[in-house]
C-alpha cells in the first residue's frame, strides 16, 4: 500500500470503459450477483425457507390430493404432479427477485449503484442471475423429494436435463417480470402480496395440479394456452411422465409445449428486460 | 479557478409540491459549498439531480465540465456520493462493500482490494473490516459509506447530510474526516440542517428553503446580513444596571436589551465600541462578570431570513427517507 493511493489526485482514477454494453452488463452483473450470493452464505435461514416450501408442496399434493385427483392414462398422480410442482415453484421463486430489488430500494443501496459509472442493466442482470442459484437448489431438493415419494424419470438423461433447463429459462424470464414489479412497489411487503395475486391464478388455472381435461369451455382454452401449462406439459413429456391418454391434445401449444414455452420465454425477455432496465433508471429510493 | 459544480435554474416538481423552484449553485474547484436548510427544503432533491439520480424538470447542471443531462454516465465517473442513509450492504463486510464498489468503478480485482484496505485503514475501520457491516455502529456505517464515495478518488464529492442522526462524538469524528478531505483539495457539496456544521466545514453557504436559495455568502457575510455585532455585558451587581445603560448610551444603536443581569446592545464599530463601554464601566467602578462582542449565530441568520427557527436537533428524523420529497 503506497501513500499516493490515499491522495485524492486521481492516481487511481477508474479505467476508461473499453468494453461494449453487453460485456459491461455481464461483468458488472456478475459483481452484483456475487454480492447477492454472499447474502445466502450470511443469512442461510432464507435459503432454508425457500427450500422447505417446495418439499411441503410435493408432500401435500402427493398425499392429500393424490387419491382424489384422477389422471387420464396409465400414470400415477405423483408422477403427473411433479412436473406441475416444478413449474409452480420456479414461477413462485421469481417473487424473490422482486423482493430483493424492493429491499435494495428501501435500504438505499440502489442510490449507491445508480451513482456509479456501472452498467444500467447490471443490478438487474446480477439479481436475476443470482436467483437462478435459488432455483437450481430448489429443483434439486424437489427432485430428491419427488424420487422419495415415487416420481421417476422415464426418458433419457439428455431429455431430463432439457426439462430442467427449460424450467430454469422460464424462471429466469419470469424473474424479469418480477424485477419490474419490485422496482415499482413501495416496499417488500407489497411485492409478496402483488406477486401472489398474479402467480396464484397463473399456476392454478393450469394443468399443474389437475389434468387440462378437467377444465371446460373458456377455462379450458386459458389452460391450454397458459405457458405454465405448456411448461408443465413439456416437463412431463421430457421426464416421461405422460401416459398414452395424455398425448392427444387438441390445442397447438399442448402439442408443441417446448417450442411454445420457448416462444413465451423469448417474448417475456424482449418485453420485460428493456422495461425493467428503463424503470431502474428512474428508480429512486423510498 | 474553474467551477466544478454549476447548476442553473433547477426545477423539480412532484405531484403536489415543487421540490426545487429554480435553484442556482456554483462551487469553484477545491471549495466547499454548504447547502443549508431545514427538512423538506429541497436539499436532497438538489443532490439527486446533481448526482444523476433524478432528472430535473427544468434547468441544467454540469459537474467538472460534464453535462448532467447529456452525459450522466460521464458525471458518475466524476462524483462520489454519500447519502443520508448509509448505502452499504449490511450483509457484506466493510471490505466486501468497498471491493464491490471498486469493481463496479471498473477496477480489476487486485486494485479494488488494495483500495478497499487502504480506505478501511484511513477511516479507522481496519479492525472491523472483515465483519458484516450490520454489526457496525451508526458512525462506522457512515464512515464506510463515505469511504465508498472515495473509492475512485473522484474530483467532486457530494455529501447529503453526512452527520444527521449521529451522536456528538461520531459527528465530531465525521467532521474531522471531512476536513481532512477538504484539505486534500476535493471539491465538496455538503447538505446539512446543522448550522454549526455549515459554519465549520463550508467556505460558502447557500441557505435554501422551499426549493430556492434565500441567501448566499460566507458564514460571516450571512451573519453580517442579519445584523451587526452586539456588545454584551454581564453584571455582578444588578443594582448597577442603570450605570451600564449610561455607559452604553454613546455606542448603542437602538434599544439596549436587559435580561436579568445581562445587557445587550447592537453597536457599530465593534472593537472600539467594546473598548469605550469597558472604559466607562471601569471608571464608574462597576464589576462585570463577562463582557464581549457577540456575533449573530447562523441560527439567528435562518430565523431572520425565514421567520422560522431551524430544527437544530433533527436526529430523530433520520429514519424517514421520504421526508424531503413528500413534505
Amino acid at each position: 500500500m503506497t501513500d499516493q493511493s490515499t491522495q485524492p489526485t486521481g492516481t487511481t482514477a477508474p479505467p476508461a470503459p473499453t468494453r461494449g454494453a453487453a460485456a459491461h452488463a455481464i461483468s458488472d452483473g456478475w459483481v452484483v450477483a456475487q454480492r447477492n450470493l454472499i447474502k445466502i452464505k450470511r443469512v442461510p435461514e432464507v435459503l432454508v425457507f425457500v427450500l422447505i416450501s417446495p418439499i411441503m408442496f410435493v408432500l401435500l399434493f402427493a398425499y392429500v390430493f393424490g387419491a382424489a385427483i384422477d389422471v387420464p392414462g396409465d400414470v400415477d398422480y405423483t408422477e403427473f404432479l411433479i412436473g406441475g410442482i416444478f413449474a409452480q415453484t420456479v414461477v413462485f421463486g421469481a417473487t424473490f427477485t422482486g423482493a430483493g430489488l424492493a429491499e435494495d430500494m428501501q435500504k438505499g443501496i440502489i442510490d449507491r449503484f445508480r451513482s456509479l459509472p456501472m452498467s444500467r442493466a447490471a443490478v438487474l442482470v446480477g439479481r436475476t442471475t443470482s436467483d437462478v442459484v435459488y432455483n437450481v437448489l430448489s429443483l434439486i431438493i424437489m427432485a430428491l423429494t419427488g424420487l422419495l415419494v415415487g416420481w421417476r424419470v422415464r426418458e433419457g438423461v439428455v431429455d431430463m436435463f432439457a426439462g430442467f433447463l427449460l424450467l430454469l429459462l422460464f424462471a429466469y424470464a419470469i424473474s424479469w417480470v418480477m424485477a419490474l414489479v419490485g422496482l415499482l412497489v413501495p416496499s417488500v411487503e407489497v411485492i409478496n402480496n402483488a406477486s401472489f395475486i398474479v402467480i396464484m391464478p397463473l399456476t392454478f388455472v393450469s394443468n399443474a395440479f389437475v389434468p387440462q381435461e378437467s377444465f371446460d369451455g373458456v377455462l379450458r382454452t386459458i389452460v391450454d394456452w397458459n405457458p405454465v401449462s405448456t411448461l408443465t406439459q413439456a416437463c412431463r413429456e421430457l421426464f416421461g411422465n405422460v401416459g398414452p391418454g395424455l398425448g392427444e391434445q387438441s390445442a397447438w401449444p399442448m402439442q408443441n409445449p417446448v417450442i411454445y414455452t420457448l416462444g413465451w420465454i423469448a417474448l417475456i425477455l424482449v418485453v420485460f428486460v428493456p422495461l425493467s432496465v428503463r424503470q431502474y433508471g428512474r428508480a429512486t429510493s423510498k | 479557478m474553474t467551477d466544478m459544480i454549476q447548476a442553473r435554474g433547477l426545477v423539480k416538481r412532484y405531484k403536489e409540491v415543487e421540490a426545487l423552484s429554480g435553484l442556482d449553485l456554483t462551487v469553484p474547484e477545491g471549495k466547499v459549498l454548504g447547502l443549508l436548510g431545514p427538512n423538506g427544503a429541497g436539499k436532497t432533491t438538489a443532490v439527486r439531480c446533481l448526482a444523476t439520480l433524478l432528472v430535473p424538470d427544468e434547468g441544467s447542471a454540469t459537474i467538472a465540465g460534464v453535462d448532467v443531462l447529456k452525459d450522466p454516465q460521464g458525471v458518475r465517473r466524476k462524483i462520489g456520493l454519500s447519502g443520508q442513509y448509509a448505502a452499504v450492504d449490511e450483509h457484506l463486510t466493510g471490505f466486501e462493500n468497498l471491493t464491490m464498489v471498486g469493481r463496479l468503478y471498473g477496477f480489476d480485482k487486485a486494485t479494488a482490494r488494495a483500495r478497499a484496505r487502504t480506505l478501511l485503514e484511513r477511516f479507522d475501520l481496519s479492525d472491523a473490516g472483515d465483519r458484516p457491516s450490520k454489526t457496525y455502529s451508526g458512525g462506522m456505517r457512515r464512515r464506510l459509506d463515505l469511504a465508498g464515495a472515495l473509492v475512485a478518488e473522484p474530483p467532486v464529492l457530494i455529501l447529503d447530510e453526512p452527520t444527521t442522526g449521529l451522536d456528538v462524538r461520531s459527528r465530531q469524528q465525521m467532521w474531522d474526516v471531512i476536513k481532512e478531505l477538504v484539505g486534500g483539495g476535493s471539491t465538496l457539496l455538503l447538505t446539512t440542517q446543522y448550522l454549526e456544521e455549515a459554519d465549520r466545514l463550508a467556505d460558502d453557504i447557500v441557505v435554501i428553503d422551499h426549493g430556492r436559495a434565500i441567501a448566499r455568502g460566507t458564514a460571516d457575510e450571512l451573519k453580517a446580513q442579519t445584523g451587526g455585532e452586539r456588545v454584551e455585558v454581564v453584571l455582578r451587581d444588578v443594582a448597577r444596571m442603570d450605570d451600564v445603560l449610561r455607559a452604553f448610551s454613546s455606542v448603542a444603536i437602538g434599544d439596549v436589551q436587559v435580561d436579568d443581569r445581562t445587557a445587550t446592545a447592537a453597536v457599530s464599530g465593534g472593537a472600539s465600541a467594546l473598548r469605550s463601554v469597558l472604559t466607562d464601566l471601569e471608571s464608574e467602578g462597576i464589576e462585570v462578570l463577562d463582557i464581549g462582542l457577540r456575533r449573530p449565530t447562523l441560527d439567528d441568520v435562518f430565523l431572520s431570513l425565514t421567520g422560522r427557527a431551524t430544527e437544530t436537533d433533527a436526529a430523530g428524523q433520520s429514519d424517514s427517507p421520504a421526508t424531503e420529497v413528500s413534505s
